[in-house]
């Protein structure tokens, strides 16, 4: 597939606007073809800011001698050694306080969690040692860590290795919270995290990792750097507004696909960023399309979705064609068995559905075994 | 097959120069302190003293919303701030003022940080007692029990990268250690060689816990071993123990870059707070006694004044003399204005997002909008 222009011509025979309809997850034409996965995104980007300052470390369990826990910094304790990349005895709360620590007196430390779920043993720190230290010491400390790891479900992994961290620390002042998506993302995102003097909570997904994304020279540059808080339109559409992140970006560009099919143009948007949210993008996309889903695996109640929709009232209610529609996980702990679990986090079909239900076009809510 | 029992027998001995008549031990083996640290001590001591009483009697008549002494703890805190560099980089808890008062902070300083006003260095974000200066390599005291400990083996790590001729100092009480933090603070120094002094104040309760439902180990010195750290007991009320044995550590922690953990037994001669009686829990001769026969002041200044530096004239001078700077910094502190509405919203990040730079804006058009329901002393 390559890049199509499309022109809707309404009756009359006058052009109403034009789409554009990029396709993602295969080949760009813009660059060379080039691609990279998830993970070696996130391996070049340490290295190069590890490169570019020494007061930036890694630590984290298994993140040396094993090359990580899934990989990600493979080859750095060689290229840096064990002063920089650091292996760390198993205490979540010990190694994020001793960070934090180190990030007060003038280090950059990038701390692993193996999964966010295990981020819940540190998070007294997180929160109370570095989200709100530079305001309680009036900017006296300043805190320019990055907590990263994957988050959200993967695979058969059970309630206590699947939980999705984003509603949680995104609802703190004092932190910002970033979620990529794809390769550029991942790069992009942690190179800025790593330079922002503030703490700054990265959240990756276990099966993004070993996924392939086009990758443009630009990107590749060692001083690339995405903005943090800025969303980013995967895909331009005008009857419907998809807001998505991480694995659910995905997702939300699959259900476009089968939505174009029947007639419905839905505008995919990969948020970026949580905290800070951008508003102004999600918007100013509705305020165009007049309807909106949101989409994310992490559970219903005071999720990034009701953050949304409730920004969407406040803002831009009269634009609104119909309510809001939440695509969340399911309100339990996730469970293990695989077809269980595919009950519990939301499916492509579940997105088309939705937003279908935002056109009027609703279908009945049949269960899929 | 053999257990080790889960007590030696015997209890760690306690390193003390000075009786509790402030004569120095028979055979004791100690480093000198000489007149002029000798003085700075015991009247920063005194100093400290008059602090705790007045501050505490602040919040009583509801000028302050909380106050939190270190009665009975005079000798830890100043003897080991004076056996300190100033590069030394300090992590307090909360009952470390005194070291804070060595290194320069002023009387008008800690005021201003209690009553929360314009010129508090904190711009009046913190209880009061929760101070911090950078100049005075203080950090900001944090109330989450035993935090600081991972975090000072953090920042011992930055200064052992750095090669600096220093170490870092951290506190924490009896009950502190049973914190998570205490174990992965210890273990983690350990393993990676850093320079830090970890200092006990075992001063016999948490809150209204006392240390016989705290552990179960002889004291907190004999878990030292068990992470593998270099430890030593000492009488907290003895300053000149204290001085020594900080002295020591600090130099044995900076040449063979590996942490120290010292207890030091005392007494927690005030109530935890403000917002505690502890004659609830505990004897009210009990405290008497460790406030009179074992008070760690009047100990010191018998040495002192044994040695012919210091007179009975001299301490009523101090004393009415510190008495009337405090009262004096207190009047100015609860005059002066207290910190702009813009406070509020800086410092969250290092620069200001849009939404709050939004909420201001619109917070100052509410303000001129309505001046009548806007206090009048608050400044904009």
């Amino acid at each position: 597939m390559s890049a199509i222009l499309r022109k809707i011509i309404a009756p009359g025979g006058i052009p109403a606007w034009g789409i554009r309809v990029i396709a993602s997850r295969t080949y760009s034409s813009s660059a060379g073809g080039k691609e990279m996965t998830v993970r070696d995104a996130l391996n070049s980007a340490l290295d190069e800011e590890m490169s570019a300052d020494p007061s930036v470390l890694l630590m984290g369990e298994e993140v040396g001698e094993y090359q990580g826990a899934y990989k990600v910094s493979k080859g750095l304790l060689d290229k840096y050694g064990p002063k920089r990349v650091i292996d760390t005895p198993i205490t979540e709360a010990g190694f994020t306080g001793m960070a934090v620590g180190a990030a007060y007196h003038g280090l950059r430390p990038v701390v692993e969690f193996m999964t966010f779920n295990f981020s819940m043993q540190a998070i007294d720190h997180i929160i109370n040692s570095a989200a709100k230290s530079n305001y309680m010491s009036s900017g006296q400390i300043s805190v320019p860590i990055v907590f990263r790891g994957p988050n959200g479900a993967a695979a058969g992994v059970g309630a206590q290795h699947s939980q999705c961290y984003a509603a949680w620390y995104a609802s703190c002042p004092g932190l910002k919270v970033l979620v990529p998506y794809n390769s550029e993302d991942a790069r992009g995102l942690l190179k800025a995290a790593i330079r922002d003097p503030d703490p700054v909570v990265f959240l990756e997904n276990e099966l993004l990792y070993g996924e392939s994304f086009p990758i443009s020279a630009e990107a590749l540059d060692s001083s690339f750097c995405l903005p943090i808080g800025k969303a980013k339109i995967e895909r331009e559409g005008k009857d419907v507004t998809i807001v998505a992140f991480s694995k659910m970006v995905g997702y939300a560009l699959q259900a476009a696909e089968i939505l174009a099919k029947e007639g419905v143009s839905a505008e995919v948007i990969n948020l970026r960023s949580i905290r800070p949210l951008d508003r102004a993008t999600i918007n100013t996309s509705v305020r165009k399309t007049n309807r909106l889903v949101t989409v994310e695996e992490g559970f219903p109640q005071h999720g990034v979705g009701a953050e949304i929709c409730a920004s969407i009232v406040e803002e831009s209610f009269e634009y609104l064609d119909a309510p809001v529609e939440r695509i969340t996980g399911a309100d339990v702990p996730m469970p293990y068995a695989a077809n269980l679990e595919r009950m519990a986090v939301p499916q492509v079909e579940d997105i088309v559905r939705a937003a279908k239900r935002t056109c009027y076009r609703s279908v009945p809510v049949a269960v899929n075994a | 097959m053999n257990f080790t029992s889960e007590s030696s027998g015997k209890r760690i001995p306690c390193f003390r120069v000075l009786d509790d008549n402030g004569y120095p031990i028979a055979g004791s083996i100690f480093e000198q302190v000489n007149k002029e640290v000798a003085v700075r001590m015991y009247s920063g001591m005194v100093t400290l003293q008059i602090m705790d009483t007045i501050l505490y009697e602040t919040q009583r008549q509801g000028r302050i919303s909380f106050y939190l002494t270190s009665t009975g703890e005079e000798a830890i805190n100043l003897a080991s701030a004076a056996a300190l560099s100033p590069d030394d980089v300090v992590l307090p808890q909360y009952r470390e003022p005194g070291v804070l008062l060595w290194r320069g902070f002023t009387l008008q300083e800690f005021a201003n940080q209690c009553f929360g006003n314009k010129a508090d260095y904190g711009k009046g974000r913190q209880m009061p007692i929760h101070y911090g200066s950078q100049k005075h390599n203080y950090f900001t005291v944090s109330s989450p029990i035993a935090t600081q400990l991972p975090q000072a083996a953090g920042v011992a790590y930055s200064l052992k990268m750095d090669k600096k001729d220093a170490c870092v100092v951290t506190y924490m009480g009896d009950g502190g250690t049973s914190e998570g933090d205490f174990h992965a603070a210890l273990n983690f120094a350990a393993v990676m060689e850093v320079p830090v002094i970890f200092i006990c104040r075992n001063n016999g309760w948490a809150i209204s816990t006392p240390i016989t439902e705290q552990f179960r180990s002889d004291g907190v010195v004999v878990r030292g071993q068990a992470y593998g750290i270099r430890s030593i007991r000492v009488d907290g009320n003895d300053a000149l123990a204290v001085y020594n044995s900080v002295r020591t550590a600090r130099q044995t922690a900076i040449n063979e870059q590996r942490p120290i953990l010292i207890e030091a037994l005392t007494y927690r001669v005030g109530h935890h707070s403000t917002s505690d009686d502890s004659t609830k829990y505990r004897a009210v001769d009990e405290i008497e006694h460790w406030k009179t026969a074992q008070n760690p002041v009047s100990r010191f200044r018998k040495w002192v004044q044994g040695n012919g530096w210091w007179t009975d004239e001299d301490e009523s001078e101090f004393r009415s003399n510190i008495r009337k700077q405090l009262m004096e910094a207190i009047q100015l502190a609860a005059r002066k204005e207290k910190p702009p509405i813009a406070n509020l919203f800086t410092d969250v990040y290092e620069e200001n997002p849009p939404n709050l730079v939004e909420q201001e804006r619109s917070l100052g058009e509410t303000i001129k909008k309505h001046p009548q329901d806007y206090p009048s002393d608050v400044p904009l």
